[in-house]
């Protein structure tokens, strides 16, 4: 077992990290302030290939590894969290299309997926159904060579920019087994899109509800077989969950090395405070927590890669591990910026405020545990 | 029109570089190593020239140790064709880099060699210039800008007090500053791709080059710390004190 990244993976983290210092880090704080959505600056990252990380060559993808995708959004994110995990969220909807969609699907829409001239969402969430995704009310009703969808999903990130939609509907009865997948184009008559949702973080990407309301889609943008796509939805969560781990650890790397900084330049009676030993204590430990979520996020990215049937075990313990631990490293660096961390001047309250959504999305850290102990009960 | 690009790898320019304990260099067991900035405009401005249609090939080539090929392989991912390392792990001087790369170009026989104006580990901004004379070829040091045609390169140089442009005839050394462009990333699929690409290693040893240093190095310290300066309390003050200390 080799623990270092190849050479080819040290040369991908070097291009994501060049491109997060150099385009992302000095916006950070002002896309925040201004909740700027900054969409060219994603389209630069596309042309890099960092829409389609995951996706096939012959549609414009870099058919990189999941653990390939993991060492570029935790760079991303060390630049800024909010803007690499949108692009996170791009890249979970995108893989959908190219995993599971038609040959004719893959090739109308992921060309201009990969370069982000269009931008893609993920349609899971609705007002009455969250951790109980398959209670999702919204429907697709079979009409001819179409779907007329009806319902209204929530917390949309990207909602109302993105130009395309992978929704999960319901095409059938009850249960997991009656939902299918589609991709809904943002001008197709019937969908629309709420206001803005005001939030904690993430403020460099958009949230809104979006609502169907007679909304004709053609048989042919349905991703797969009716009723296969919970599955699908599911099979893009775990990867998902890989990506929103690793953005918690690029987040919390920026935290660690600003606080180990600071403690070497700040000084109170009368030395620098990173001679105080309980002060040395808590960064050891942060760097440690910080260290285990890596090697979990990259072992669970690696069991995806390999098919490793625990595969969902681990990219759920690897999620709730890392997003809880990438929010306790921030918060602590924030405590020991004392009063300055309180402050807009260091990016120490805007990471505590973006990570604290990894905690909540893409399943919430309580169900990662439900999964992690249905699989222990299931072996 | 063959070009070959010189890249050089040196300490990472975002890394805060320490002396040894014992003042003999700079310690890089466990520094983040890149390529040298210069060289990378250098890289950029060949691919371009590629693109354009002037250039057919652009060679990248590296005198220095194994893990010198990382360096080669960025410069592939760029859009560099093919690299040559010339291995060694002696630190060598200017002169002798000079003469490595002349036997280089002995063999491929390039018509421009485009490389950066200095490394930003020891700053010599030597190379280029040593390696035209060696050559007997015509130089363009610190380009911002080089058009090639017909023959020639009309070569944009940063000079005290504004630009000077010369017409040199080709083959040419021509070395790059900081404003001849703005190096692209390399995207992902291209650093899959430089994988692919044919990189030659040579021993320093077979080119039978004396590269025997001419120079010792004494000792290596750091700067010195900025001392506290002082707090004046009026504008009057500031004048005089700045008088005072031949300033104004
Ligand atoms: C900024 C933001 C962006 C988002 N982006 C998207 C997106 O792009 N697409 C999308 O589909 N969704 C998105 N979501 C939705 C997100 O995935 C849900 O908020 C999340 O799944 C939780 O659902 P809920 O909010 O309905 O909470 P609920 O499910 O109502 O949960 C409330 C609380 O109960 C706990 N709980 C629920 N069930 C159990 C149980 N069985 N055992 C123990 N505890 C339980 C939860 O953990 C939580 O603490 C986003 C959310 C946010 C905040």
């Amino acid at each position: 077992m080799d623990f270092n990244l190849t050479e080819d993976q040290r040369a991908i983290e070097d291009a994501a990290r060049a491109f997060a210092q150099a385009e992302l880090a000095p916006n950070s704080a002002r896309w925040d302030e201004d909740k700027h959505f900054p969409v060219d600056v994603v389209r630069k990252a596309a042309e890099l290939g960092f829409a389609g990380l995951y996706v096939r060559e012959d549609v414009g993808g870099s058919a990189l590894s999941r653990l390939d995708a993991s060492i570029v959004f935790e760079q991303l994110s060390y630049g800024d969290v909010s803007v690499a995990a949108f692009i996170s969220i791009h890249n979970m909807a995108s893989w959908m299309i190219d995993r599971f969609g038609s040959e004719e699907l893959r090739r109308r829409y992921l060309p201009r997926l990969t370069s982000m001239e269009l931008i893609a969402s993920y349609c899971l969430t609705e007002p009455g159904s969250g951790s109980d995704a398959v209670a999702m009310k919204t429907t697709a009703r079979r009409d001819g060579d179409q779907y007329v969808l009806n319902g209204t999903k929530a917390f949309i990130s990207g909602a109302g920019t993105s130009d395309l939609y992978v929704v999960m509907a319901r095409t059938g009865g009850e249960g997991a087994k009656g939902v299918s997948a589609f991709v809904v184009e943002k001008d197709m008559p019937g969908i629309s899109f709420g206001a803005q949702e005001r939030k904690m973080g993430w403020n460099a990407q958009p949230t809104a509800q979006v609502n169907f309301d007679d909304c004709r889609v053609p048989e042919a943008n349905r991703i797969g077989n009716e009723g296969e796509g919970f599955k699908f939805a599911m099979a893009g969560l775990d990867g998902g969950r890989i990506n929103i781990a690793s953005c918690s650890l690029g987040g919390a790397g920026l935290a660690l090395d600003t606080a180990k900084a600071y403690l070497e330049t700040r000084k109170q009676f009368g030395q620098a405070l990173k001679e105080f030993q309980g002060l040395q204590w808590r960064l050891a430990d942060m760097a440690t927590e910080l260290d285990a979520a890596r090697l979990m996020v990259r072992r669970a990215a690696h069991a995806l890669d390999t098919k490793n049937p625990k595969a969902t075990q681990y990219c759920a313990m690897a999620k709730r591990f890392a997003t809880d631990a990438g929010f306790e490293v921030a918060n602590q660096a924030l405590q020991l910026h004392g009063g300055y961390g309180y402050l807009r001047d260091y990016p120490l309250e805007r990471i505590v405020r973006d990570l604290r959504v990894h905690q909540i999305l893409e399943g919430t850290n309580e169900i990662m545990r439900v999964i992690t102990a249905r699989e222990l009960f299931r072996a | 029109m063959k070009v070959l690009v010189p890249v050089k790898r040196v300490i990472d320019y975002n890394v805060k570089a320490r002396v040894k304990a014992d003042q003999t260099g700079v310690d890089l067991a466990n520094v983040k190593m890149s390529m040298n900035p210069f060289c990378e405009i250098a890289v950029e401005e060949a691919v371009r020239l590629k693109e354009k249609g002037a250039a057919t090939e652009v060679v990248a080539v590296s005198v220095g140790p194994t893990q010198a090929q990382e360096t080669l392989r960025t410069a592939l991912a760029m859009g560099a064709d093919r690299a040559i390392l010339i291995q060694t792990d002696q630190d060598l001087e200017p002169l002798a880099v000079a003469k490595v790369l002349k036997a280089v170009i002995a063999e491929e026989g390039p018509q421009v060699v485009l490389m950066g104006k200095q490394a930003i580990d020891g700053d010599n901004n030597a190379t280029g210039q040593m390696l035209a004379a060696l050559l007997d070829w015509p130089q363009a040091a610190f380009a911002s800008e080089v058009v090639i045609e017909g023959g020639k390169a009309k070569v944009t140089r940063e000079v005290d007090g504004g630009l000077q442009t010369l017409n040199v005839d080709l083959p040419a050394v021509v070395t790059a500053d900081l404003r001849l462009n703005e190096p692209r990333y390399a995207s992902l699929p291209n650093i899959m791709k430089a994988k692919k690409k044919p990189l030659d290693v040579k021993e320093l040893g077979s080119l039978g080059v004396d590269t025997a240093p001419r120079l010792k190095v004494v000792k290596v310290t750091e700067p010195p710390k900025r001392s506290a300066g002082i707090k004046v309390e009026t504008a009057a003050d500031l004048v005089s004190n700045l008088k005072t200390a031949g300033v104004l």
